[in-house]
């Protein structure tokens, strides 16, 4: 079933308004392939669409559509940065405890299993892990905060 | 609303938007938690605001009791509406609300379980003298057969942990049982975390008679008439009507006396529906189960009394009073529902989940649709195919079926297969025009 323009408008005005940095559909014959913010896309000032042919290799990737990366690993930016998400809904803290340091700070050097924070769900802690080796440029989500799934928490960039 | 200001949802698709909907009118804030699929749907913009709970599938999501309620506190909310399906009749949601000092809108925990309990309901039911089919519970080692003898064939294998017409089987003769008992003990605790199984007198020509129940916290308890949902497949509703048609009003009168009796005796408490199978020959009825929840059916009944049962909930759920008896209730016409689902008919109903092309529902003075899709929505694959109802009410059931006729037929559906065309035949039937068919009619006369 092809997607009409109306479709596609629809689709990218749902991505404008969430959370998605990024977004791949596969229908019969056609792919749409969306990336938010950075790179060709800011560039042009809007979403990159196009049309990929059956002998496209993304389609013959395997798994198909399902492969792509899950909202809760980092995601690689075209600018060489990544962001981290929180794997779970939860309540965010930088630190073991209050008065505690926190766990990273800007400029502090990661690597893909330091702890940068912790996710509360209903008194279970939960350590979240950078995920990927670099150094924290930003630090999103305050201490205390309810954050979503796939919230992102910290940015990372070349050490 | 004197302690519920703010709302959170625990649900997805049109139930969703009609729990928010309903809020709005109470001037109560909303906040859904939706699926990372569900973000962006009807429900989560028309809420004041929407927090993503987790991934897609509703194991990770809509049926994690934990992320649920650390959200409705996060967001600050004081109440959860788990609406149906999902978390709705989890006890453990309802203690782990009431621990964290939030509001459940539902009946106490210690009623869910006891509801949960399809065994446990049926003692008490029959404490309080309503009538039951003959069940006896077979525990691994127990003479299955001897049981079977007893209730005679053919007969039903249910879950104790089911309900909602999960977990049910047929068994004709003690070698067919014999493959059904071991299949569903595995069966049943994979799906409920509840091995054990009973045997029940299977009623072949039966009709399926809902009574609505709705109990305050003042010791009032009233019916809101019933719904007669006989056209199944699988066990699973497909059109549900108020009145039931054709029902002796001798039976009527016992259905629900009988229901606010049970509600009564279990201390049941906000609205619930007690479901009956009647025997369709005989008139003989039987308590099959309480169900703690708003049900999907729920609209059929709004129209025929002119009462918001969403918004008689949030009340309820505040402590108000019921604030009209018996009589006040009155019913005014007849209510049918349509479930129209994103599947495919042709191949065993196969869900049929993709993108609408086109929708767009007929606008008729008698009809009422509760939908959460429009053109250029996506219907996921993770979860139940309903795309809408579709409820028409008029002067008589005739009249009505007409109204939903035509809305059927005027209906604009494209993308994805529906099962339109099914409902168009029942409703031409003249089985169906004739009123009161039974559970297995659809199977047998249509499919």
């Amino acid at each position: 079933m092809p997607l009409s323009d109306e479709d596609i408008r629809e689709i990218l005005r749902i991505i404008d308004e969430s959370s998605l940095t990024e977004l791949q559909i596969e229908t019969e014959g056609f792919s749409l392939h969306v990336r938010k913010g950075g790179g060709d896309a800011e560039a042009s000032g809007r979403p990159r669409v196009r049309e990929i042919s059956d002998r496209d290799p993304v389609r013959q990737a395997p798994g198909g559509p399902e492969a792509s990366a899950p909202a809760t690993l980092p995601t690689a930016e075209t600018d060489g940065l990544v962001t981290i998400p929180a794997p779970m809904l939860g309540t965010f803290y930088r630190a073991e405890a209050p008065g505690k340091p926190p766990f990273v700070e800007v400029g502090q050097r990661v690597e893909p299993d330091t702890i940068v924070g912790i996710i509360e769900v209903m008194k279970m802690m939960n350590s979240v892990t950078a995920g990927v080796s670099g150094k924290v440029l930003q630090i999103f989500a305050a201490n205390a905060e309810l954050v979503e799934y796939g919230q992102p928490l910290f940015k990372i960039g070349p050490a | 609303m004197k302690r519920i200001k703010r709302v959170f949802v625990a649900n997805r698709g049109e139930i969703a938007l009609r729990i928010v909907s309903a809020c709005q009118e109470l001037g109560l804030e909303t906040v859904v938690g939706a699926s990372e699929v569900d973000r962006d749907g009807l429900a989560a913009r028309r809420a004041d605001r929407a927090v993503c709970i987790g991934p897609a599938p509703a194991t990770d999501s809509y049926l994690r009791d934990d992320l649920v309620v650390q959200a409705a506190l996060g967001t600050g909310c004081d109440a959860i509406h788990p609406g149906y399906g999902f978390l709705a009749e989890s006890p453990k949601l309802a203690s782990r609300a009431r621990e964290n000092g939030l509001t459940l809108i539902g009946p106490p925990p210690e009623v869910m379980e006891l509801s949960g309990d399809k065994l446990r309901a049926c003692e008490e039911a029959a404490r309080a003298g309503v009538p039951v089919l003959p069940g006896i519970e077979i525990a691994a080692g127990d003479d299955a057969h001897q049981a079977a003898d007893q209730i005679g064939y053919p007969l039903l294998v249910k879950a104790a942990g089911g309900g909602g017409g999960r977990g049910i089987k047929l068994a004709r003769d003690h070698d067919e049982l014999d493959d059904l008992l071991t299949l569903a003990r595995s069966e049943a605790g994979a799906a409920f975390g509840d091995e054990r199984v009973y045997l029940e007198r299977f009623v072949s020509t039966a009709r399926h008679v809902e009574v609505q129940v709705a109990a305050d916290e003042h010791g009032a308890v009233l019916h809101l008439g019933e719904r007669d949902c006989s056209v199944q497949r699988r066990y699973q509703k497909v059109i549900e009507e108020a009145p039931a048609p054709n029902l002796a009003p001798t039976i009527r009168n016992a259905l629900t006396a009988e229901a606010v009796a049970f509600a009564t005796a279990i201390g049941y408490r906000n609205l619930g529906t007690v479901e009956f199978v009647v025997d369709a020959d005989t008139g003989a009825h039987f308590f099959l189960e309480i169900n703690c929840r708003i049900q999907v059916e729920h609209p059929v009944t709004e129209a025929v009394t002119g009462r918001d049962l969403v918004a008689m909930q949030l009340h309820l759920a505040d402590g108000e009073p019921l604030g009209f008896t018996q009589n006040d209730v009155v019913f005014d016409g007849h209510a049918i529902e349509c479930r129209l689902n994103a599947e495919d008919v042709a191949r065993g109903f196969m869900p049929t989940p993709g993108t609408l092309s086109l929708f767009a529902v007929p606008d008729h003075s008698h009809l009422r649709v509760d939908t959460h899709l429009c053109a250029g929505a996506v219907i996921p694959p993770y979860y139940d195919s309903l795309m809408a109802k579709l409820i028409a009410h008029a002067e008589g059931r005739d009249a009505t079926i007409d109204v939903m006729l035509e809305a059927l037929e005027d209906l604009d559906v494209e993308g994805v297969e529906t099962n339109r065309a099914l409902l168009i035949s029942v409703l031409a039937h003249e089985d169906f025009r004739r009123g009161a068919v039974s559970t297995d009619w659809l199977e047998r006369a249509i499919v």
